[in-house]
């Protein structure tokens, strides 16, 4: 429960309660003036964390050498890999396969299914377990324009708005379009949305949105959507193989310079493997636990950006990874749960972001982005409210959600927020919870085109691994549509390319020979710098300090 | 500020952790690199079920370590992963009815109705009632009882009548996705739409716009939520 110095706060939250009630039941979301183009511009660059002075350094290696890119992930690509290239035999076969999918989310798992549909035997090589990923944690949607006074051109402008016009046109076009077709997809494997008695959608608005356009199944959209697939995948063993707790750590080309397989590492009994196949599907996702510009994350225990260095060690060029997207809703008390998902579903159902002292500063569907800057400026503005461990926060005002929709609906629409708080004696019907912005999403990535090719044959890259979808925002409840649509995409072409006939030359890791020789030239990357990072680093220094082990996981020193 | 430590055990052995912790953070915390028993941190994806006992307590709770806060005196025992048996399927050939069950989870008739799933489920569902749905035949009500499932797989360790009730709900829940919820008449419409090229023309125009008249266009259009 909350100190008493926060109840003071609440209280006062409670008491404007009553007027901005009656301001959403006047103006519907609209309880705060949208911001204008120069409004959203101005406050992105006082206030958001990518535009602070040293968000960003220059890259001075591989395909995008000379560009801005956020640090911690300057730091990733130069970084020496795990293991030196000399020690593979690649003649040693260990496992042939037609297509290998780094990576069991819902993108990876949407990408084996497709393949295995044509008849392809798939190789999922995973970190931890099937399903182990954000897709399983997203909350609150996933967007399609299926709605009568909706379209996929609509839909195509609310994205491009949201992500500054830095979006790839053809990406956005394949994400829209394939978007209603791909509920249907997801409702035939099984998955159950949120509907009304007749069958028809139970649609909301998100952020950025100019219509009710995410579908949601509670706020369990991403575990409803991800388990289904999982479930698919299991039922297809005859063609879909998986080795879990095995990440890849390297890719393999051919002499042509074709990827061609990959180095695969047991966690567990700390074996390598030869991975050989016709095409490979980068899905690894995000890379919230490199907890750039030490903000806290969302993001699952997994995810390090593996599949960036991966890609980019074999020449792939990365797009738009100067930006990065903190969720506006994040929560910052009690301590145990900091930096967890507060869906933005809360804000649709009408919940309202509110200072210390009850004052609305914002209209509450706005892009991430602008949402997220407008919170850090109310804190920075001396109007948040600040926890017993030190951090900084603002209020959303959960207790609105019943008024406007009735009681009960916390419970049944958001049953994973309500069941959150509950378990730390927080009762979300009735009291606020205490939020702050925090690291999210990966807005950038590996460059793919509508095929979701990388320019490197053989290569395939599907969901938040992939860059220029989302140019340089996310919209929320994009990310569930893009992790099926471009995952079943690479599943697809994948596929067309191992039918239509692959001849793989020798197998060979000069790439990777070639990069150590770039990274020494650099001079000063310490070798005991290394990625992929594989899992994040939480031991202690106390502990560290006693332990001679030479390289941990998660290593970015 | 200097943080109260308490004693738990960890796999029986003693470590002391800051009060406040949760078992996964004290695990951290104690110096243990964790590879499997841990997932999403957040409580969504059912990896890091663990089973524990409070100081001087009989009974044998169950919990998720991201969720559950560490006591002075607890004794912590990881469950990494649960062996179960689970059927493979083609979705496409099954019916949604009790004889789909009989078929593939012949166990789930088994139940003793001893509740002790419902007891142990951290999601607090009410695992026992969906079982009995599944074997009165009532697949809606299955699915939507365990909706909230994910398979950390206590349920199935604790039950003496050795059901494993995550993959009883996963079939239910998919059959109930697939036949017996509404079709949405829109989305039908929408696809059709889609596929008689209703749309190209416009998404093409947008597409060939320039930067300046794709931002007077965003920030003109007409916003139609509730």
């Amino acid at each position: 429960m909350y100190p008493d110095y926060m109840k003071e706060s609440i209280a006062k939250v409670e008491k404007t309660r009553e007027r901005r009630y009656r301001l959403a039941l006047e103006h519907g979301k609209e309880v705060f003036k949208p911001m204008t183009e120069e409004e959203r511009e101005g406050i992105l660059e006082r206030y958001h964390p990518d535009y602070q002075s040293d968000a960003r350094k220059r890259v001075r290696i591989g395909p995008n050498k000379g560009e801005l890119i956020t640090d911690r992930v300057v730091d990733l690509l130069e970084s020496y890999p795990r293991d030196n290239p000399d020690q593979f035999d690649l003649n040693d076969v260990d496992f042939d396969t037609e297509i290998l999918i780094i990576g069991a989310g819902s993108a990876g798992l949407s990408a084996a299914i497709e393949a295995s549909e044509r008849g392809l035997n798939v190789l999922i090589a995973t970190k931890l377990r099937l399903g182990d990923a954000n897709s399983m944690m997203a909350q609150g949607g996933i967007q399609a324009a299926t709605q009568r006074n909706d379209s996929p051109a609509i839909h195509y402008l609310d994205v491009i708005g949201g992500g500054h016009f830095d979006n790839k046109p053809d990406l956005v076009e394949a994400l829209v379009m394939d978007a209603p077709k791909s509920i249907r997809w997801l409702e035939e494997l099984g998955v159950m949305f949120d509907k009304n008695p007749d069958g028809s959608m139970i649609v909301k608005p998100g952020g950025g949105t100019s219509r009710n356009r995410l579908h949601s199944a509670k706020d369990y959209t991403g575990a409803a959507i991800c388990r289904t697939l999982r479930d698919e995948v299991y039922n297809r063993s005859d063609r879909i193989s998986y080795i879990e707790y095995s990440p890849v750590t390297e890719l393999i080309t051919d002499d042509r310079g074709q990827v061609a397989g990959a180095v695969i590492y047991h966690l567990e009994t700390k074996e390598y493997s030869i991975v050989r196949a016709k095409a490979v599907i980068i899905a690894t996702g995000g890379f919230g636990r490199l907890h750039i510009r030490n903000f806290a994350t969302t993001n699952h225990y997994g995810a390090t950006a593996d599949g960036l260095v991966l890609a980019y060690r074999v020449g792939a060029n990365l797009l738009y990874m100067d930006s990065v997207q903190y969720h506006p809703t994040g929560a910052v008390f009690p301590e145990q749960v900091v930096g967890f998902l507060c869906t933005e579903k809360l804000r649709g159902l009408g919940a309202q972001p509110v200072n210390k002292n009850g004052e609305l500063f914002v209209y509450p569907l706005e892009p991430r982005d602008v949402e997220a800057a407008s919170i850090i400026r109310e804190c920075e503005r001396g109007h948040g409210i600040t926890t017993p461990s030190g951090l900084k926060g603002v209020w959303l005002d959960t207790p609105l959600i019943e008024m406007l929709n009735g009681e009960g609906t916390i419970e049944n629409a958001l049953p994973a927020m309500f069941r959150q708080f509950k378990r730390f004696d927080i009762d979300i019907r009735r009291y606020p919870i205490l939020i702050y912005p925090t690291l999210h999403y990966q807005n950038g990535g590996i460059e793919i085109n509508a095929r979701a090719e990388t320019k490197i044959p053989g290569l395939y890259v599907a969901g938040e691994a992939s860059g220029g979808v989302h140019g340089r925002n996310r919209l929320m409840g994009n990310s569930q549509l893009d992790i099926v649509v471009f995952g079943r995409r690479a599943g697809i072409n994948a596929s067309e390319r191992v039918l239509g006939g692959v001849k793989l030359g020798m197998l060979t890791m000069e790439h990777v020979r070639n990069y150590m020789r770039e990274l020494d030239q650099l001079g000063d990357v310490p070798r005991s710098r290394i990625a992929p990072m594989i899992l994040p680093d939480y031991i202690p220094d106390h502990v560290k300090a006693k332990q001679l082990t030479l390289n941990y996981f998660g290593t970015l020193t | 500020m200097e943080r109260k430590m308490i004693g738990v055990y960890i796999l029986g052995e003693y470590f002391k952790v800051p009060e406040g912790s949760t078992i996964l953070t004290a695990l951290e915390y104690a110096g243990f690199q964790l590879k499997r028993g841990v997932g999403c941190r957040e409580g969504f994806c059912g990896a890091c079920a663990t089973l524990y006992r409070e100081k001087g307590e009989y009974k044998l709770r169950g919990g998720l370590a991201c969720q559950t806060v560490v006591t002075e005196g607890m004794t912590i025992a990881r469950i990494p992963f649960v062996p179960a048996e689970r059927a493979n399927y083609d979705i496409n050939k099954l019916k949604p009815d009790v004889n789909t069950f009989a078929e593939l989870y012949p166990s789930v008739f088994r139940c003793v109705s001893c509740n002790t799933c419902t007891k142990i489920c951290p999601q607090e569902i009410n695992v026992m009632d969906y079982i009995q749905d599944v074997i009165r035949g009532d697949i809606a009500s299955a699915a939507i009882t365990s909706f909230d499932c994910i398979r950390c797989g206590l349920c199935a360790l604790r039950c003496p009548a050795e059901i494993v009730q995550f993959n009883i709900a996963i079939l239910a829940q998919r059959l109930y996705g697939k036949y017996l919820a509404p079709r949405s008449p829109e989305l039908e419409e929408r696809i059709k739409e889609i596929e008689e090229g209703k749309f190209d023309a416009e998404i093409k125009r947008l597409k060939g716009l320039c930067r300046e008249e794709l931002v007077r266009e965003y920030y003109a259009r007409e916003i139609e939520i509730s």
